[in-house]
């Protein structure tokens, strides 16, 4: 448990743990608990009505494009994080600020975009 | 002493799982009082007294409805899609533990012989590692709603899904800032470098930024859409019925707000240093107390988001998601740049300072200008509009034979 893979060791050991007890929790619980199923009961329950057709709902596309949206979004942090680290240290300088506006600028092409295009509006 | 990144991975197996077994504990039993506790603060709040049947105080009550959670029948409506179903309170709960394991509770300790930091596990991409388990989690919700086929329950897993996703973006860049100060993104390190003043402070833009989003990710009220009663039954748990998967997903809900308030403990209101009238005694941040420090500063946290909870109604989906893409983002992307040239400047000589702060007021001032222009123009529009709809309705009173109200009204003129 040393060196710098260590903690990463931890944290898939503390993932395993967790889904052994909840694993654990799951089975108690199914050799306690009474299990009388009847029609009524195996009914969806949607608003309390009985559910009429399929299950499926249509959802409106803007979902997918809030998905593409967070890809772009989630990349660009992923890039902003290592570049805000190494920002201060000795060697990089104004250099590496124009080149962050720069990738910033493209970024925010992106969301002026969608923004011209009324995808980030929700009527 | 505060710990550093090397200080982690050296402890023996013992320590490492005391530390697992206190962090569970902790939080297990956080949550189990954390309910009752909001409960009653809430209860307060509103002028009622809350739980007061079990226990002194109702104290046990979340217990007692935990015991009745784990005993109650469970059910398997016949549509579901029974892996998914069922794994998806796990996928829930699992990773919102885990999130909590990179808060350190304090400095560096002596127990059983050994010294040792008082945190699980650091890592290098602490932060990320933080927000990348917030992200998992969004899959259980998903996975949730889509696998109960049910139409509200799937409305109210997308809703939610596109709610964290894109709270989380806001979120991530609020902590780039912190990042360009602290230069780390381990955890225990950057409450090291909170030492003169806390990031919350030096960095307030991002930290009202966080604040916002805090309540976004962990789906609190105002933000509480994904489970709308009023338009979504029970958003993507409708199909839970009250078994021990609805306390598990419950439960995951609840640690993202304790991962939240940890967060913003962290990173922005000094971790476990002591507050400044105590930090003047030289003690305050050695041994065991930094741990009451951060446990009150937790706990102060969690009040915050109880009574934005009591004061605040919730918002309508669009705003909520304007609010999101069209301010928080922008403002964010805006204010590291403005952190970053800031800190270039006044690091780097003259000559070059001076040129980049004339490029920076400049491109401001573009900006400004250029989003002023639009506003006014589009004041104007309306206002225009307003004018021509009143003078037309002003011709015919009766409107196409309509009774209509009398048209001097204040929104006909656009004020």
């Amino acid at each position: 448990m040393d060196g710098y893979f260590g903690s990463y060791a931890v944290v898939g050991a503390l993932l395993l743990i967790g889904v052994g007890i909840f694993a654990g929790a799951m089975t108690a619980n199914r050799l306690l608990r009474p299990h009388r199923p009847t029609p009524e009961k195996l009914l969806t329950y949607e608003c309390g009505v009985d559910p009429v057709g399929e299950g499926w709902a249509q959802s409106h596309v803007r979902y997918y494009v809030f998905a593409y949206l967070y890809v772009v979004f989630a990349v660009d942090a992923v890039f902003l994080f290592p570049w805000a680290t190494v920002f201060a240290a000795p060697g990089f300088g104004v250099a590496t600020l124009v080149e962050m506006f720069v990738f910033l600028g493209f970024i925010a092409l992106g969301i002026v975009y969608a923004w011209r295009k009324n995808v980030l509006g929700w009527t | 002493m505060g710990a550093t990144l090397a200080d982690f991975g050296r402890d023996p197996l013992g320590i490492t799982l005391v530390k697992a077994v206190f962090l569970f504990l902790f939080l297990s039993l956080g949550v189990v009082f954390g309910v009752w506790f909001e409960r009653k603060l809430i209860s307060r709040m509103q002028n009622r007294i809350g739980p007061n049947r079990a226990g002194p105080f109702g104290i046990l009550q979340s217990v007692a409805d935990a015991i009745k959670m784990g005993l109650k029948e469970d059910l398997f409506p016949n549509t579901v899609d029974k892996v998914l179903y069922l794994l998806a309170p796990v996928i829930m709960v699992v990773p919102a533990f885990v999130a909590f394991s990179i808060v350190p509770f304090g400095p560096k300790v002596w127990m059983f012989g050994h010294q040792t930091p008082l945190q699980l596990v650091d890592l290098p991409v602490a932060v990320l590692f933080m927000l990348a388990m917030g992200a998992i989690s969004v899959y259980g919700v998903v996975l949730a709603g889509w696998s109960s086929r049910s139409p509200y329950a799937l409305l109210g897993g997308l809703r939610s899904a596109a709610q964290v996703v894109s709270y989380e973006i806001a979120m991530g860049l609020s902590f780039v800032a912190v990042c360009i100060f602290a230069g780390t993104l381990s955890t225990s390190e950057i409450v090291n470098a909170q030492t003169p003043l806390w990031y919350g402070i030096m960095l307030l833009p991002s930290f009202l930024v966080y604040v916002v989003c805090m309540f976004g990710e962990a789906a609190r009220i105002p933000f509480d859409l994904p489970e709308g009663e009023g338009e979504l039954v029970g958003g993507f748990q409708t199909e839970y019925s009250s078994s021990l998967k609805f306390a598990l997903i419950m439960m995951g809900e609840y640690l993202h707000t304790f991962t939240a308030s940890g967060i913003a403990v962290t990173l922005f209101m000094g971790g476990w240093r002591a507050p400044f009238p105590i930090s003047l005694w030289a003690g305050a941040n050695e041994g065991w107390w930094p741990m009451l420090w951060f446990f009150i500063k937790f706990v102060l946290t969690f009040c915050f988001i109880i009574w934005v909870r009591a004061s605040l109604p919730r918002v309508r989906y669009d705003q909520l998601m304007s609010l999101g893409w069209k301010v928080l983002i922008p403002v964010n992307l805006g204010w590291i740049l403005l952190v970053a040239a800031v800190r270039t400047i006044t690091q780097s000589p003259g000559v070059v300072s001076i040129a980049l702060g004339v490029v920076i007021a400049v491109g401001v001032l573009a900006i400004w200008m250029r989003f002023d222009t639009a506003g006014l123009r589009r004041r104007e529009a309306r206002k225009a509009q307003a004018d021509a709809e009143f003078e037309e309705l002003g011709e015919e009173p009766t409107a196409g034979g309509f009774p209509v109200p009398p048209l001097d009204l204040p929104h006909y003129h656009g004020r």
